[in-house]
């Protein structure tokens, strides 16, 4: 019966996937007809603004929540079923503001969750160790600070090597180097073949390391795919910044003529603009210029300018967030 | 059930590390003690043993406590979790909801049978060694202490479901306090008033029966003053329980029920609770 599931699942190669999902809160929608498939070994990245419905989606892929209308599939299965709880062992799970037994130690708690993964006590150690609170691990949650209380959230759903991690937020709270080395430690688990689900705001961290990324706004999913194909559908122009020999930028501006997109200009630099498509044909324009151009320098849009892009685009439905 | 086990230690240990289980066993040692000091004074009138006596004393106010002790327990444990943020962590771990519910009910009784055996249980060795009196219908006074235990587990079980229908603690806490008062003090308060102001007319004897069997405080206090001959006779009451055609197997039935009922209530509001 397992195999059977495991191996349908391994065929469309989809870990998670969602058709059509909403969920509604009294007369609230918090997601709205969402539609996206994640695949085994990708690392996709949330963002939104907060109330966007981030944790809401990753509270539905974790089965925590049922959706209103359309249907959650997780690991091959619904995720708010009880049999998807045998599945929980290889899940690790990172709330967005995490909480634990207050009266119990660190290393109290993590010898807790261990056993109910069925995780040694030297792993326990161990990430204990990794995170930086073995020094703590023997005093009450209750004295810990913020940052203590991320590690060992970050520590428990680390537990046991998960191969589907959800982890909201993962880096508030943490210090560059610790969020230096849990970039690491999630390396490390994608090098094995994990799949991983995180929101974040901190886009320039994760640019580097997502497969994928999910723009929500509102409830609705507005864009969602890697980073090449957001700047194709966010159409921004790319820039150019063009060194000419001194004295000649007014001509150059005229040689290239008026259906290029000139910006700035002064006595060697121009600045030109264009779109993605229309990229190729200006750089050899500019090249067939000969001898005047000195430098020729390509800008491409920032992830950061395609995420406003798409939260303040003519997608707006409502204001809300 | 390794599950089930896990989850009632880490409950046990919480007991234990909040000094909630050593406070219950010198509440109710105490309790046991005194009332059971006291209560070897009038023996020798009525030819009552030490431990009848101690009994009926102790299962009337055990009464009282123990529902209060059980609550206490009961109330924060899961609108506790939903508030802290805790049950949504586990629910992540390989665990079930049913699971999750029977192990802190597994952990609950634990804490309560090791309360009630230390201090019920203590204090009916230090009677008998100190006082020399006898260990005739010992089986009343054991029976005495299995009989709160499954009255605590009632009042557990009816804590957790308090616990899982309301939206925060204090409403948990005050909703608490009105169950007991409804079920330790109101429920026969109400039944006695209704019956002298009927005279006798509506309430027949068997209704009253009945409605005493509805209450799980009666059903305990009855038990426990009918199951055993001595007992029975000390307390005055010979008799009355069987001619009223309530036998032990019923009394512990209906007790029984009073734990399972809650219990799968709270399971099905728990299971379709979302977080």
């Amino acid at each position: 019966m397992t195999t059977a599931k495991t191996t349908t699942a391994a065929a469309n190669n989809n870990v998670i996937s969602l058709d059509s999902v909403s969920k509604c809160y009294g007369t609230e929608t918090v997601v709205s007809d969402v539609n996206f498939n994640i695949q085994s070994g990708e690392c996709v990245v949330l963002v939104g603004h907060n109330g966007a419905g981030k944790t809401t989606l990753m509270k539905l892929m974790l089965g925590l929540t049922r959706p209103t209308s359309g249907t959650v599939e997780v690991l091959g299965g619904n995720p708010a079923f009880s049999t998807a709880v045998a599945q929980h062992r290889t899940l690790g799970y990172l709330p967005e503001s995490v909480a634990f037994y207050e009266a119990m130690t660190g290393r109290e708690v993590l010898a807790f969750y261990a056993r109910l993964k069925g995780v040694s006590n030297i792993a326990c150690d161990n990430l204990l160790e990794t995170v930086g609170l073995a020094h703590a691990a023997n005093r009450r949650i209750g004295t810990y600070s913020k940052g203590m209380r991320q590690r060992l959230g970050l520590a428990q759903a680390m537990l046991g090597n998960p191969q589907l991690l959800f982890l909201d937020e993962p880096t508030t709270g943490l210090d560059p180097s610790l969020r230096r080395q849990f970039y690491e430690l999630i390396d490390a688990l994608h090098k094995e073949g994990a799949t991983s689900v995180i929101s974040s705001h901190a886009l320039n961290e994760v640019e580097a390391r997502a497969n994928r990324f999910i723009i929500m706004k509102a409830g609705i999913m507005i864009a969602c795919g890697t980073l090449d194909e957001l700047y194709k559908q966010a159409a921004l122009p790319v820039r150019l910044k063009v060194s000419v020999t001194p004295g000649e930028a007014a001509s150059v501006a005229e040689r290239l003529g008026s259906e290029v997109n000139i910006g700035e200009v002064n006595n060697q630099t121009l600045n030109l603009s264009c779109f993605n498509g229309d990229k190729m044909p200006l750089i050899r324009r500019i090249s067939d210029l000969g001898e005047v151009v000195n430098d020729l320098q390509i800008m491409p849009p920032k992830l950061d300018e395609v995420y406003n892009h798409f939260m303040n685009g003519d997608k707006m439905e409502g204001s809300r967030s | 059930m390794k599950m089930l086990w896990i989850l009632a230690m880490k409950e046990l240990r919480d007991g234990l590390r909040n000094r909630w289980i050593a406070a219950a066993i010198i509440v109710l040692g105490t309790l046991a003690l005194v009332l059971s000091l006291l209560g070897s004074a009038p023996t020798g009138s009525v030819k009552a043993s030490a431990m009848d006596i101690s009994v009926i004393s102790l299962a009337s106010l055990s009464v009282y406590l123990i529902p209060l002790i059980a609550l206490m327990l009961s109330f924060d444990a899961l609108v506790g979790e939903f508030e802290r943020g805790t049950m949504m962590l586990l629910l992540t771990y390989p665990v079930t909801r049913w699971q999750v519910i029977m192990g802190k009910f597994l952990g609950h009784v634990l804490i309560l049978f090791i309360a009630i055996s230390a201090g019920y249980g203590g204090a009916m060795l230090i009677m008998t060694v100190a006082t020399d009196a006898s260990m005739d219908g010992w089986q009343a006074y054991v029976s005495m202490m299995a009989s709160s235990l499954v009255l605590g587990a009632i009042f557990i079980a009816l804590g957790y479901l308090v616990s899982v229908l309301v939206k925060e603690r204090a409403t948990a806490a005050g909703a608490a306090i009105g169950l007991w008062l409804v079920f330790v003090v109101l429920y026969d308060l109400l039944l006695f008033g209704a019956l002298l102001i009927d005279e006798g007319q509506l309430i027949s004897q068997q209704l009253f029966s009945m409605l005493m069997l509805i209450s799980p405080t009666d059903t305990y206090r009855i038990l426990n003053l009918s199951m055993f001959d001595g007992v029975s006779q000390a307390a005055g009451i010979a008799g009355v329980a069987s001619e009223a055609g309530m036998s032990s197997t019923l009394l512990i039935s209906v007790m029984l029920l009073w734990i399972i009922t809650p219990l799968i209530a709270t399971l099905l509001v728990f299971q379709r609770r979302e977080l």
